[in-house]
């Protein structure tokens, strides 16, 4: 419509911009999302579609873990079978008894910060996971761990939103914003400009580079990871199965490679094998040591895999943040700017609960959860001293 | 440590030739190739382990095949401190990684177990070759119909005949060889449909008649086509195909000049068990692009390597030649085999014939305007969508449908081909697209637009260049294991 | 005249030419599917021929998924038709 503009331009068509375009639609604002590939071109499309909980400690990205949950089943729950959504759970398992005791410790925390998770005998694991080696310690479920088909989620998404009239603009660069005084007032783009209300910044890992074409500083950064993928295979891995240390590997700050075993099965028959964590920019080569690795550790679990193939790999760039929280909410050093970014190895799971936190903040509605952890100023030199 | 001066990859004509001028250039050479015997797609013939006094059967430029193979056992066993080519068959290269200045090709067994995990090479000549270009049409995944290349393999490598009543169908001249070839072997050929009409040849008479060969070679075909009654009927194509768990026979079009399905003609349906389809050939690129080497989109829409005249890529040490810079056939691929030998032999400071390489610079230059009027003359009609339905499979490992596809695009806004893959899962199973990458990359465009390196390239990037085990994997030496 | 070897093939007993793939044995012994697709469960056998289509995947000796079109025959190879792998839990 001549001379009109939206409410919110979105940056970005990956799992934050489609979220963020299907709530604030919901919300009844107008929506335009800009996407410069095609959409669910960035890191959306180069991951796992883990809903995890059990990966998380007490604090806000557990709570945001939960909110999502909760959206995923509720609001959204109709929607699942678009997305593949299964509630298959999580099994965490110890190989050693040492790490059997730190497993129960984290679990007794975490069931004090309300997830819930019950222990796993070892005899017992066989029932969950018959293809796991038996020589483990125990294991830890998490009945609340899901799991959706991120692409299609994403896709989905930004087509419910479109038909509530929201505008998907693809192959359109932002390459600039519209400013008045402090005020971003819009964007401009290498296909126009577009005056907006809201600029939501959902740019993945590239949203520091956005921000800092808005003069403000939001750090995120690429965490490199490879995933797997097997040939088709009938049911072999049941739920989400992964060992211990990942919880250990999700929170550390180590630059080199660092691997950790997490596999699950599709419903196209696949086994997708992760993953690595390395701290090597926007580098696409492929490290053969670290593919090894992989897949020597899923092998020590699920030693039956052997002599299966692998149809391909793919690696992917996670957004990660210092502090390993995501960035949400309106920047008060340039408004009418929000930022969506940051959520490293959890993005596809926190992204509706991320989203419905954005728009409550850009409405002026009460926040479901307290949503200053995530505040876009928390990193700027003021705060830090 | 690099054990040799330069790995080939594939032992087709141009491997062939590039491996054996090399070492008798003086280099160090590994020939690293899928198939049990040397050869590749074009020189498959029966196992050397049980021979056949009728070897050569079927064959074309035979001579050519045995002098090469006589020069490689000579190789084999030449002294050390000479050239000299250690030949790896049956095993895939599934990973190239960087090793210093040189490469690391990553072999696995194609079946039993893998004698020689890794190749250590200075340089690479890449020969990958290619396989069959496809297009869905219903009732294409019935048993019976199969790639026209795969009917051939058959009889020339195994004297087997895939049916006993046969359509042959696509475009190309290579359409020929394997009808009659078929015929010879005692099988019924009920047409010949070729969809493209050979006028376009007579446009271009200069590229056709450059290479004298190939007028020689219509001269034979016509004569075989006469002998057998197979009727050749150009601008024709097979619209579907009929039968339960088995082809029982094809209905088929005719097309416009435009290329689009006529619908005022009708023609009965024709009962064959047999349907061997090709529409030309697609190059084998995941190992070029592996290597990062650029690439361009040829005339006939296929990705292909880029290379200077001296078949160099613009990656240092990495020099492609046969199919995989072009489709152009068997002599040009074992000229530009040749032709890569000479320069990685120059490139690593041994003399070559200066007139040798300038005869090979004019014959390749010659053989690929020849190869340029065919694929002019052979396109893929533009119609090809017109005889789809929705529920037509396009993607035979994934099961794909046209309707699945189309969904993705106008219900889920996919806009290009690899979000098309994403959504759909073109592309996605066992064979990661080769079959149906073509089809799916001009069903992810509006109908009618050319195929660009973007559309193409993302494609036919595959990590592994063929399926590894994990236990291959896990258990790989790599470069960063430092010296060994 | 070539060497004959024997085969089994879903425990009925065929033969060919030794050198042969196994798919040109199935081929010649007028078997042409040996595999069932995992979504629609519908038969396949030889497409491309030359061990890029991935459609002729064959259980040898107990082995799954081999491309029938590439390995060859042994005398007393045990051919077996099915569809996705089994795995073993002990590896
Ligand atoms: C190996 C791996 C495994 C993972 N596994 C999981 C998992 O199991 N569960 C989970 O929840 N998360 C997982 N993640 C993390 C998850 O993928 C990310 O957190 C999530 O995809 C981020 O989504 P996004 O929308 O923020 O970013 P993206 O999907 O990258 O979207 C950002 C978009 O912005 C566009 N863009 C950038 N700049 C511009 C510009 N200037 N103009 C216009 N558009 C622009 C990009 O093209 C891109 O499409 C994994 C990540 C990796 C790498
Ligand atoms: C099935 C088939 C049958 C054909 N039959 C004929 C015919 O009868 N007449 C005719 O004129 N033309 C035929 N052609 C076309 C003909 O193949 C080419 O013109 C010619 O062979 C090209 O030679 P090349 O050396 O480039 O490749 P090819 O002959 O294709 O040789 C390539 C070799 O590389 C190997 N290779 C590829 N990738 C790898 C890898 N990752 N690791 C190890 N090895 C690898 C392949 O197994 C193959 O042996 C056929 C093509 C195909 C696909
Ligand atoms: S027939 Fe295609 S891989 Fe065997």
């Amino acid at each position: 419509m001549p001379g009109t503009h939206p409410d919110v331009v979105v940056i970005g068509a990956g799992a934050l911009g489609a979220a963020t375009a299907w709530f604030a639609t919901r919300a009844g604002l107008t929506v335009e999302v800009v996407e410069r590939g095609s959409i669910v071109s960035g890191t959306t499309s180069a991951c796992e579609g883990n809903l995890l909980v059990s990966d998380k400690e007490a604090g806000p990205e557990l709570d945001l873990a939960l909110l999502s949950h909760q959206l995923w089943r509720g609001e959204l729950g109709e929607f699942g079978g678009l997305w593949e959504f299964e509630e298959k759970g999580g099994l965490v398992v110890a190989a050693t008894a040492g790490g059997m005791a730190g497993l129960t410790e984290l679990t007794e925390r975490q069931r004090a910060a309300g997830i819930d998770v019950r222990e796993v005998a070892a005899d017992e694991i066989h029932d969950f996971e018959p293809h796991l080696t038996p020589d483990l310690a125990g294991a830890a479920f998490y009945p609340q761990d899901c799991q959706v088909q991120p692409m299609l989620m994403a896709a989905h998404l930004l087509r419910l939103a479109r038909e509530l009239g929201a505008r998907v603009r693809t192959g359109t660069t932002v390459t600039g914003f519209l400013r008045d005084g402090d005020r971003v007032t819009g964007v401009r783009t290498d296909r126009g400009d577009i005056a907006a209300g809201h600029v939501v910044n959902a740019a993945g890992t590239w949203a520091g580079e956005l921000a800092a074409l808005a003069g403000v500083e939001v750090p995120v950064l690429p965490r490199r990871g490879f995933i797997l993928v097997t040939e088709p295979l009938p049911p072999t891995v049941f739920h989400k199965v992964y060992a211990g240390e990942y919880v250990a590997s999700t929170q550390s700050s180590d630059e080199g490679l660092q691997t950790s075993t997490v596999i699950e099965g599709t419903r196209a028959g696949t086994v997708l094998i992760g993953s690595s964590r390395e701290r090597v920019g926007f580098d696409r080569t492929v490290s053969l040591p670290a593919l090894r690795e992989i897949a020597g550790k899923a092998l020590a679990l699920y030693p039956g895999l052997a002599p299966v193939a692998l149809m391909r790999t793919y690696l992917g760039f996670r957004p990660y943040c210092p502090d390993h929280l995501p960035v949400i909410g309106t920047d008060p050093r340039a408004p009418g700017l929000a930022h969506v970014a940051g959520h490293e190895g959890a993005g596809i799971g926190l992204s509706v609960g991320s989203a419905k936190l954005l728009v409550e903040a850009m409405t002026g509605a009460t926040p479901t959860i307290d949503i200053t952890p995530f505040r876009p100023e928390r990193f700027s030199l003021q705060e830090v001293s | 440590m690099v054990e040799f001066d330069l790995a080939v990859v594939g032992a087709g004509p141009a491997g062939l030739s590039a491996a054996v001028t090399a070492a008798e250039h003086g280099l160090r050479v590994a020939l690293v190739d899928a198939g049990t015997q040397p050869g590749g797609q074009f020189w498959r013939h029966p196992d050397e382990q049980h021979p056949r006094p009728d070897e050569g059967r079927g064959q074309h430029l035979w001579s050519r095949f045995t002098d090469l193979r006589a020069r490689l056992h000579g190789l084999e066993s030449a002294a050390a401190t000479t050239g000299r080519i250690e030949l790896v068959s049956g095993h895939q290269v599934w990973f190239v990684e960087p090793a210093g200045e040189g490469f690391a090709l990553h072999l696995t067994a194609v079946h039993g177990e893998t004698r020689l995990p890794r190749v250590r090479a200075a340089a690479l000549v890449l020969c990958p070759g290619g396989y069959d270009r496809q297009l869905p049409v219903p009732g294409w995944e019935l048993p019976g119909v199969m790639a026209a290349g795969g009917v051939q393999a058959l009889l020339k490598a195994h004297r087997s005949v895939a049916g006993r009543r046969a359509v042959v169908a696509g475009t190309g001249p290579f359409l020929l060889p394997v009808a009659t070839g078929l015929a010879e072997a005692g099988a019924e050929v009920v047409a010949i449909c070729e969809a493209g009409s050979l006028s376009g040849w007579a446009r271009r008479p200069i590229d056709a008649a450059a290479v004298p060969s190939k007028a020689l070679e219509a001269v034979e075909y016509a004569a075989l086509l006469a002998k057998h009654r197979i009727p050749y009927r150009m601008r024709t194509v097979v619209t579907a195909i009929h039968g339960e768990t088995e082809v029982g026979a094809v209905s088929v079009g005719r097309l416009d000049r435009s290329g689009r399905l006529r619908t005022d003609v009708s023609l009965p349906d024709l009962d064959v068990d047999l349907v061997a389809f090709g529409w030309g050939f697609t190059p084998s690129l995941e190992l070029i692009t592996a290597v990062g080497a650029s690439t361009r989109v040829d005339v006939d829409e296929s990705l292909v390597a880029n290379v200077d005249d001296w078949q160099r890529t613009d990656v240092p040490g990495a020099y492609v030649a046969g199919e995989a810079t072009g489709v152009g056939g068997a002599l040009l691929a074992i000229a530009e085999g040749e032709l890569a030998a000479l320069a990685a032999s120059r490139d690593a400071g041994r003399p070559v014939s200066e007139a040798s390489v300038r005869r090979l610079q004019r014959q390749i230059a010659r053989g690929r305007r020849f190869a340029a009027a065919m694929h002019r003359a052979h396109p893929v009609p533009a119609g090809w969508q017109d005889w789809l339905r929705q529920d037509t499979t396009v993607c035979r490992c994934e099961e794909t449908t046209l309707g699945e596809i189309c969904d993705a695009r106008r219900e889920l806004g996919a806009t290009d081909a690899r979000t098309v893959k994403l959504l759909a899962r073109p592309g996605m199973g066992w064979c990661q697209g080769r079959v149906c990458g073509f089809a799916a990359a001009k069903l992810a465009k509006p109908v009618g637009e050319a195929l660009t390196t973007s559309d193409l390239a993302p494609l036919a990037k595959r990590t592994f260049a063929a399926p590894v085990s994990l236990e291959t994997l896990a258990t790989a030496p790599t470069e960063s294991d430092g010296a060994t | 005249m070539t060497d004959q070897v024997s085969l089994t093939f879903d425990g009925v007993a065929i033969t060919a030419a030794a050198g042969q793939s196994v798919g040109a044995a199935l081929t010649d012994a007028g078997i042409r599917s040996w595999r069932s697709t995992r979504r629609g469960g519908r038969p396949r056998g030889l497409f491309c021929g030359i061990g890029v289509c991935f459609d002729c995947l064959v259980t040898v000796d107990g082995r799954p998924n081999q491309r029938a079109c590439l390995v060859p025959v042994r005398d007393g190879m045990r051919l077996e038709s099915g569809g996705l792998r089994e795995v073993d839990a002990r590896g």
